[in-house]
């Protein structure tokens, strides 16, 4: 069976989108980055479409990386294949306490 | 690597990717003269706004510098001026600044005429004159540095930050690479993500670019704030984050990424032209498709790159506006009125360097005259100029 992708946008970057539905606890996603290099994740957690994935372990405090910059900083430890969303990402901008 | 398209020369140096006559009612009153006007003679296009009187000084002088310019604008030969007679706007300095760039141009007053039916007559009689006068001008090849592109995203959806955005951010980077003006703008966007825009700044944060960038989106808070309204609070939307933006600083960069890598070279006025600057610039407009996409043209863009996701069909009367569609199954849908299929990023079948190559020869294709979607059909209604205080 083809597995769905996961795509990441800038190659600094930790999490991955899916663009899938169906994405559940165990399956297994095709990483691939803007060039087309691809590798096999297997994901962490039921991930809705549109989601992120870690594609990368990230550890408590780290900034979480798309497009090439911070969107948040990890909440709790992070590991590779975990779906990435408000759970374990915490915003560092527009907050109104920091 | 360096590129041509063959344009329109402009006696100001400029050059055209359409040969139109703009007709240009200079208040919201004259508007159905200048559309009769329109109906009859080929070859023009009319700006149909809602402004031009009954507004505060700052606002009419931002209405006459837009009409001017819309005027003055690459894609526009020839421009006539359907003036009333009593308006707020300064029609007589359109019509000299129009002039002054070397194109022909001419104006009419409605209660001068004598009303309605001797001034559709009279604007016939000079549109045709205008059609016929520049309507045998030759393309000549022109270097891409000539080209000022204009960028916009409408209608997203969670594909657009992930593919039309990016296909959109390659042709940036490249344009820019090669000499021309790249221009961006929808500064409500920007929310947690200015310190990004910032740092891309020439000088870098702290510098005048980077500064007048936060001041941009702080203004434009407090204009919301005035009413009451605080948009930082509640971004990302439940909508957002059930699409899976996790952050407002990830909701930012799916917008900014549009504009791609290049560094800021500075801040535009919503009023103002592009004159000899270079590179990637920020136009400061909101993100309302009327009110950009005009003052985009204004800018002098003589095209537009416009990033979708559920499907946003509008361009605009004298600037060809390339509609980039991130979204597979709207592209399915709406083909008839979408250019470009990027959702194959996300279907895995191309990578964004491979769509944005190909977005890159559409746009080459639209600035040699090759029509699109929107322009074929004639859907360009949506015109509006930005103001900023009350009607009175």
């Amino acid at each position: 069976m083809e597995l769905k992708l996961a795509l990441k946008v800038d190659d600094l970057d930790n999490v991955a989108t899916i663009f899938a539905n169906g994405i559940v606890d165990g399956m297994q996603v095709e990483m691939r980055d803007k060039k087309g290099v691809s590798e096999i994740i297997t994901v962490k957690g039921d991930v809705p479409y549109g989601h992120k994935i870690a594609v990368a372990d990230i550890a408590k405090g780290q900034p979480i990386m798309k497009y090439g910059e911070s969107i948040g900083r990890a909440s709790c430890d992070i590991k590779k294949g975990d779906y990435v969303h408000v759970h374990n990402l915490e915003a560092m901008r527009g907050r109104g306490d920091l | 690597m360096s590129y041509t398209f063959m344009g329109y020369p402009r006696p100001d140096g400029k050059y055209g990717v359409r040969n139109l006559v703009a007709v240009i009612p200079s208040v919201v009153c004259a508007n159905d003269v200048a559309q009769a006007i329109c109906r009859q003679v080929q070859g023009t296009i009319g700006y149909f706004h809602h402004q031009g009187c009954c507004q505060l000084p700052l606002d009419l002088k931002r209405v006459t510098d837009v009409l001017s310019h819309l005027g003055q604008s690459p894609n526009v030969g020839a421009a006539l001026i359907v003036s009333l007679g009593c308006e707020g706007t300064d029609h007589q300095r359109i019509y000299e600044e129009i002039k002054a760039t070397g194109k022909p141009v001419e104006i009419i007053h409605i209660q001068e005429l004598g009303g309605t039916s001797r001034s559709i007559q009279a604007g016939i009689d000079a549109a045709q004159r205008l059609v016929q006068q520049i309507s045998g001008i030759q393309r000549v090849p022109a270097d891409i540095s000539n080209l000022v592109m204009s960028i916009k995203c409408g209608g997203s959806d969670t594909t657009s930050g992930m593919a039309s955005n990016c296909v959109i951010g390659y042709v940036a980077d490249k344009l820019v690479d090669l000499g021309a003006t790249v221009v961006f703008g929808e500064t409500t966007e920007f929310l947690g993500g200015e310190h990004i825009l910032a740092r891309r700044a020439v000088g870098g944060e702290d510098g005048p670019v980077g500064q007048k960038i936060y001041q941009i989106v702080d203004e434009m808070e407090k204009r919301a704030m005035s009413v009451g309204e605080d948009m930082r609070g509640g971004q990302p939307t439940p909508g957002n984050i059930a699409g899976g933006l996790s952050s407002i600083e990830e909701k930012s960069l799916g917008a900014i990424v549009k504009s791609g890598h290049r560094p800021i070279q500075g801040v535009l006025e919503y009023c103002d032209k592009v004159t000899d600057h270079k590179g990637l610039w920020i136009k400061d407009a909101p993100g309302r498709e009327p009110e950009i996409l005009t003052g985009m043209a204004a800018t002098g863009a003589q095209v537009m790159m416009f990033s979708t996701g559920r499907g946003a069909p509008q361009g605009f009367p004298s600037m060809p506006v390339i509609k980039i569609c991130g979204n597979p199954n709207t592209y399915e849908r709406m083909q008839w009125d979408m250019d470009l299929n990027a959702g194959r990023i996300l279907t895995g079948e191309k990578s964004i360097d491979e769509v944005g190559e190909e977005a890159f020869q559409m746009l080459l294709d639209t600035l040699n005259g090759r029509m699109t979607k929107n322009e074929a059909l004639s859907y360009f209604g949506s015109v509006d100029i930005f103001c900023l205080g009350p009607v009175i």
